[in-house]
Formats: structure tokens, sequence, C-alpha cells
């Protein structure tokens, strides 16, 4: 991390500094003005404690006309409201990053999407579906224990009270699942969904049935109880995937950025990117990001392409070269011409080839799924067979074979097999979470379970994908210094790394920078110049390979700083742990050979390939699927996107480029690989957890399946076996919370 | 027995209240934000604080 963000941390050391260097971004264009009130929703990154809540809000609330400030910690949205012309979006902003966060500007689609309805709506049936269980149960325990020697007025108002308490919770709690049914059937398709809604419905229609006929017996409490424990399943899910997508907003959110147009009076105004069209003249300064693909009309600068190419070295760009979106811009200032808007500026291979590959990844059926396809017609067709038996070939009549065959559906109801996997899932993604390790859905905990080769990606993946200074001890004493003094006013790479090599310390005060030739100052009274070989005066060697930068003091012969991006502290560890776990590693990387060549040596992989364009990239990861390898690909640039799609898992650091992060179904945050190996052990555990607690489903049903076909099944030991199945399911996940959580 | 007539509706009357109580929070968007709600209780700015240096005064 440069020196500027490192400072971006939560005070209690809880979050890792993880936003990617999203240069500045001007808030303005998203504020809303409604009755001379300004609102403004800003993604912080970095907040993550109470500190964090008081120093921000306060901060805020300083602000002259601030009116609310709340900061929401679980989703990193701050919300703002100030009396409109008080204060500027860039007022606040600024603010912010005085106080060590980030800050980018959520636009008004954003912010409507931010509402999580569906979770409302699931926590409300939830708790219908609570207070029915609880009362009925209350109605019904009565029932089963003085039954006998109730009067049969008081039996009746019992089951009355019952069926006005849990007929209407079953019908309202139970939609999420009669829609996800229906929609299933539509489609000629049978989902777990279907036995569910199946046995609430039956229950419901037989114990009305038996309570008009006067029988003692009725399913109330089993109908919502099944719902109750459902409903808490399928909202850990839902939680799950809502965290997951509320970090693929933020990204969104990143992308959101402004650019600074030129009117066609010669005026400057500041628009969001997506209303620039081709033909706009934009101005882009040092630090800047190309908001949407263009050339080049005006100036000349260095661009970092790395997000675009995974090139680490910065590249020349004058007037006439093209500039893709996600380049950023470093020495000096630029007008470019967009040729694009921002919905064709991802290049359209890329695009395409990520559509592709999503449909492969459409494919993979997940656990619970390949259990429900073996469980429903198992259960449907011995529900039938009980029917047909107790018809054929007992004289009980229509009425006991019609009772024992719901009784089957009810009791086989896969309450147990519904919270086997979401409880397991949502356990391992929070014990994930903690190590910084974000999981974007529950099947990829799976995938990456079963995953068997791992492919990494070079710049920015297995290395810090940035220079870093390597020939510091062969430097005469005073030159970092000097370099540091004049490098600190440019963003150049190199000039980065001189910086964080040296330090914190002050600038030379006439510092300035020459585009592409470099900086230039008076430090200690001398003439300080650092930059390209020709112009300090240094005669350039070869043409090596290798990055270098020269230091001139005074006349002093000129000094050569050597950079090279090296790899990552633990990668050569994380390789082998990777290894020891069965999963052959294996190098794509874009750059030259000799680099790659030395990068897979230094961290011990056997196997890689280098000068892969993503095309190439992601044809190999179709090689191995098609080949049956089960890859996990790792990478950060916009190029690795469609790999990490085509991948049967994928994992991208939280430094990585937007696309990449969005198609990745893990991300990791912090300067570190280990993250890497926590996430396969933890998947691995998981699954092992998934599939005992699918044994243990099974194991129930081969017990209770019999005492439900032979008829010897009631109401009572209906609701045991279904409470007591549940909690059994869900202590076997909470094990995997226990195991580790120490170690942080 | 008859007494239940009265004891089962206070029974739901009061189940009903907690139900109540909790669709309530749930629309007033208590559940918004379940990890600031967790660590916004250890804030303390709303005692009166006489200095920067000096800690709250707490009343006792």
């Amino acid at each position: 991390m440069s020196a500027s963000s490192a400072s971006v941390a939560c005070p209690s050391g809880l979050e890792p500094a993880a936003a990617p260097d999203i240069g500045r971004v001007d808030a303005a264009p998203f504020v809303r003005r409604r009755n001379g009130i300004a609102e403004l929703d800003l993604a912080i990154f970095g907040a993550k404690c109470a500190g964090c809540i008081a120093r921000i809000e306060k901060g805020m609330m300083a602000l002259d006309g601030m009116e609310r400030a709340r900061l929401n910690l679980s989703t990193g949205r701050l919300s703002l409201a100030w009396k409109d012309g008080a204060v500027t979006a860039a007022d606040v902003t600024g603010v912010i990053e005085a106080l060590g966060y980030r800050a980018a500007p959520f636009d008004q689609q954003l912010v409507e999407s931010d509402h999580d309805r569906e979770g409302r709506g699931l926590l409300r049936a939830l708790g219908v579906a609570g207070f029915a269980t609880a009362n009925v149960m209350l109605l019904s325990v009565s029932v089963w224990a003085g039954g006998a020697d109730m009067g049969k007025a008081t039996v009746s108002l019992m089951h009355w009270a019952s069926a006005v308490i849990a007929v209407p919770a079953a019908l309202y709690a139970g939609q999420p699942f009669f829609r996800s049914a229906l929609a299933a059937l539509k489609h000629g398709r049978a989902n777990m969904d279907v036995p569910i809604s199946l046995a609430v419905i039956l229950a419901l229609a037989l114990s009305i049935h038996e309570f008009l006929a006067g029988e003692l017996h009725t399913y109330f409490d089993a109908a919502v109880m099944l719902l109750f424990f459902l409903l808490i399943g399928r909202y850990l899910d839902h939680r799950l995937r809502w965290r997951a997508r509320a970090a693929a907003r933020d990204v969104l959110a990143l992308q959101a950025a402004t650019a600074r147009r030129i009117r066609q009076d010669g005026g400057i105004e500041s628009v969001p990117a997506r209303d620039i069209r081709a033909g706009d003249r934009l101005i882009l300064a040092p630090g800047d990001r190309v908001p949407v693909d263009g050339v080049v009309a005006e100036g000349a600068s260095h661009a970092d392409l790395a997000l675009v190419t995974g090139e680490s070295a910065p590249v020349k760009r004058q007037k006439g070269d093209a500039l893709n979106a996600g380049v950023v811009n470093l020495s000096d200032r630029l007008i470019m011409t967009a040729t694009g808007t921002l919905e064709t500026s991802l290049l359209a291979d890329l695009a395409r080839l990520m559509e592709a590959s999503e449909q492969t990844r459409g494919r993979y059926r997940r656990l619970a799924d390949r259990a429900a396809a073996l469980y429903v017609p198992v259960v449907h067709s011995l529900a039938i067979a009980t029917f047909a038996g107790w018809l054929q070939l007992t004289d009980a009549g229509l009425r006991v074979a019609a009772l024992n065959a719901i009784a089957v559906l009810i009791i086989t109801c896969p309450c147990a097999l519904g919270l086997a996997a979401p409880a397991v899932q949502i356990v391992a993604a929070g014990r994930l979470f903690k190590r910084g390790v974000l999981v974007k859905s529950g099947d990829a905990l799976e995938r990456l379970a079963d995953a068997r080769t791992i492919i990494f990606d070079k710049t920015g993946t297995l290395t810090f994908g940035r220079p870093a200074l390597v020939n510091r001890d062969e430097l005469p004493p005073g030159a970092l210094a000097a370099a540091a003094a004049v490098a600190r006013i440019s963003r150049h790479p190199l000039s980065r790394a001189v910086v964080e090599a040296a330090g914190p310390g002050p600038a030379a005060d006439d510092a300035h920078e020459f585009p592409g030739l470099g900086v230039e100052g008076t430090w200690q009274g001398a003439h300080v110049r650092f930059g390209a070989a020709d112009w300090t005066g240094a005669r350039q060697e070869s043409k090596a390979a290798r990055m270098a930068s020269w230091l001139k003091v005074g006349d002093a012969a000129p000094v050569q700083f050597v950079f090279e991006d090296s790899p990552r502290a633990d990668a050569a560890a994380v390789i082998r742990a990777l290894k020891s776990k069965g999963l052959e590693p294996e190098l794509l990387s874009g750059d030259v050979s000799p680099a790659a060549a030395a990068l897979a040596s230094a961290v011990g992989i056997d196997r890689w390939r280098a000068g892969v364009g993503p095309k190439e990239k992601a044809s190999r990861l179709a090689e191995l699927v098609a080949a049956g390898a089960r890859p996990a690909m790792v990478g950060d640039g916009l190029n690795d996107a469609p790999s990490l799609m085509a991948a049967h898992v994928s994992l991208a650091p939280g430094t990585a480029a937007s696309a990449s992060q969005s198609a990745a179904d893990f991300v990791y945050l912090g300067e570190r690989l280990d993250g890497i190996v926590e996430a396969v052990d933890v998947a691995r555990q998981a699954r092992s957890r998934m599939i005992e607690n699918f044994w243990f489903a099974a194991l129930y049903n081969f017990v209770a399946i019999p005492i439900a076909v032979f008829g010897l099944v009631t109401p009572l030991i209906a609701a045991a076996a279904m409470s007591g199945s549940s909690v059994v399911v869900i202590l076997n996940a909470l094990r995997l919370a226990g195991k580790g959580s120490t170690a942080r | 027995m008859s007494v239940l007539i009265y004891l089962i509706p206070i029974a739901l009357f009061l189940g009903g209240l907690g139900l109540l109580a909790f669709l309530w929070a749930l629309k007033s968007g208590q559940f918004e934000d379940p990890d600031g709600a967790a660590a916004r209780i250890l804030l303390d700015d709303d005692l009166e604080e006489d200095d920067d240096n000096q800690r709250p005064r707490m009343s006792r």
C-alpha cells in the first residue's frame, strides 16, 4: 500500500485496509435535493467499530447545516441530509478522508436496491410462524396430555382456537415455499419446496377435516412448526446472499465515477460517468481513472494499465493512443475524447466471454438440490404406496389410508434437510468473514471444497502488483532520502515505491514533475533529479527487462534504483500449504516468460504459462473444467474476469478490478494470501458437516418412515421428531464455529 | 374448565402483543443494522463532556 492509503484503517484494527485505490470521486452529481434539503448516501470503507461510528457521525454533525448523519455499520452505508447550500459534497467527502476512511457515492438506483425487502418479508413470516407455533403448541400439548379426560366441548374449543391461529398463519408464512414450489412445478421440476408445500397444505386440510369430524388428533401444530424451522433456514440462506450482494453493490458504487467534461462553451462540468456520450471531451488529472473507452486528444502522460492488461510497469500514452476504461492516469493532465459509453466500455469480448461462462456455472447442482432430487420421488411414492397398501391389504377404509399417507408426507417433510445446508454455510461464511474472506454464495463453499487444481494469475495476485525497491542496500547513504524528497509529489509507481521504502518525511519545496522524464527539485541545497536514464545523464547499460530509475544529486554520478514487482510475503508458504492439501497449483500469466518463470520457481509452482491473454486464460480454464480437474481460479485483473467466471470456483483479492470482484465467488482482503488456505479448510470442513447433516436426515427418515407407514404416528411424535432433528442439525453446524475461532 | 374461555384469549392477546412488538421493531428499521446496534451501546456521546481530555463524569 502506498503511504497515503496506509492510514485507511479502522482504529480498532479489526478491518484491514481493503478499499481499492479509487482515486478522487466527485460526489456532487449524486446529491439528491428535496424541499431545501440535500441528501447523499455514501459507501464507507474501513469502518468496523463503535469508534468509527462516533468519529464519522460526530465529524459529519460538526459540519454547518448537517441535519442527519447515520452510519449503518452492517452495510457500511452513511446516509446524510443537510440544508442545501450549507456545505458541498466535496466538503463532506473531504472530512471523511481526513478522518482516515474512504467514501464512494451511491446513486439513486443503488440506494433503492439497497432496501432488503425480501429479508424483511422473511423475518415477518418468521415472526408470524413463531407466534403461531408457540400458541398452537400451548393448546396442542394440553390436548396430548389430557385430551382423553377432557370434555368434548373443551377439546373442540382447543381445536377451534388452534385452527383460527394456524390456518391464516400457515397460509401467510408459507408463501415463500408455495411460490417457489409453483415456479418449479411450472418448469416441470420438483424442488425441496414441493414436498414442503404439500405437507403443510395437506396437514392443514387433514386437521380441519378431522376436527370437524370430532376426532382427537390434529396436525395444526406440525404445519406451523414445520414452517417456523424451515423459515429459519431460508432466512439464514438469504442473509448470506444478501451480505454478498451488498458487497457487490459497493463495487458498483466504486464504479460510479464522475468525470470532468469540457462543455461546448469551454466551461468545465462534473458529470456522472453514465452520462458520458461518445465524442465528449474529458479532462483527466493525474490520479484519475479513465471512466469510459476513449483516445487521448491532448497531452502525454504515463498510465497504469494494470487492471486491464495485468502489466505492472507504467506505459506512456500520448495523442492518438487508446485509453481503456479502468486505466489510471499517473503523471500528467490529459484531455481525452470518449469513444464509448459506460455500457459499451467493458470490452465487448470480455462481457461475452463472461456471459458464456456464466451458463456453465449455472449447471452446478448444489448438494441440497441433489439430495432433493433423490428424496422427492422416494417420499412421494412411499406416500402413495402407503395409501394403496392400507386400502388394499386392510379393511381400515379410505379415511385411515389417507390419514396414514398424509402422516408419511408430514413426518418426512424435509425439515432437517432444509436446514442442513444453510445452517452450515452461514456458520462457515461467518467464520471466514471474521478472517477477512467474503463468501458470495453458499454453493461457492461446496465448489471450493471439491476443487482439485488451483490456477494463479501473477501480477497483483501472487505479487503485490506494484514495483518495490530491491537494491536499497547498495545505494549510497542519503540517496534514498534525496530521491524520496522529490518523489513525494509524484503519483508514478516508481516514485511511490521510493517513498514507501523511505518512509514519511518532508517533500522538497520546489519539486515538480516532468511527464515522461522524472521529478526535479532542491534538497538540502543540492539540485536533485530522479527519473529516466537519459534525462539524468546516466548511460543506459542495456535494455534489461528490469525496471530502473536514476538519481542525480548536484554534479555527482547518477545512482541506479532497481525495482521489481515482488511476490507477496506468504506466497511460497501458501503454495506449499495448498499442495499439501492436494491442490495442484498452476500459474497463468499475461506477462513475459522470464518474469513468469522466475516467480514460478520462487514460489514453488511447477506448471506455468506466460504470455496468455484473457481469451487463452479462459479457454485453458474451460479445458481444465472439461477434463474434470475442477480448477479454482485466483486472479485480480480485468483480464482475469472471464477466466474467473469459467473456473469451477474463483477467488479475487480485495484490491482486484471491480469486474473481477463481482465475477469471483470469494473475495479475500488484506495483503496476505493465507485467506485462500483458510477458505479451502473451512469449505472442506463445511462440506463434511453438510454431508453429516444429510446422513443424519436420512437416518431420521429411516426410523420415522416405518412408524408413519404402519399408522403409528401421532401429532406428538411428529412434533417431537421434527423439532428434535432440526436442533441436531443446527448443533452440528455450530461445531464448525467453535473450531479454530480462537485463532485470530 | 370454563375458565379457559377467558384464559385462551388472554394468552393469545399477550402473545399477539409480542408479535406486534416484533413487527413494529422490524418496521422501524431495528433489524437494519445489527452490527451497529451492538457497537452503539459503547458510545457515550449522550453524556456531557466537559473537556476533550477529561473523561465524562458519571452521575452515581
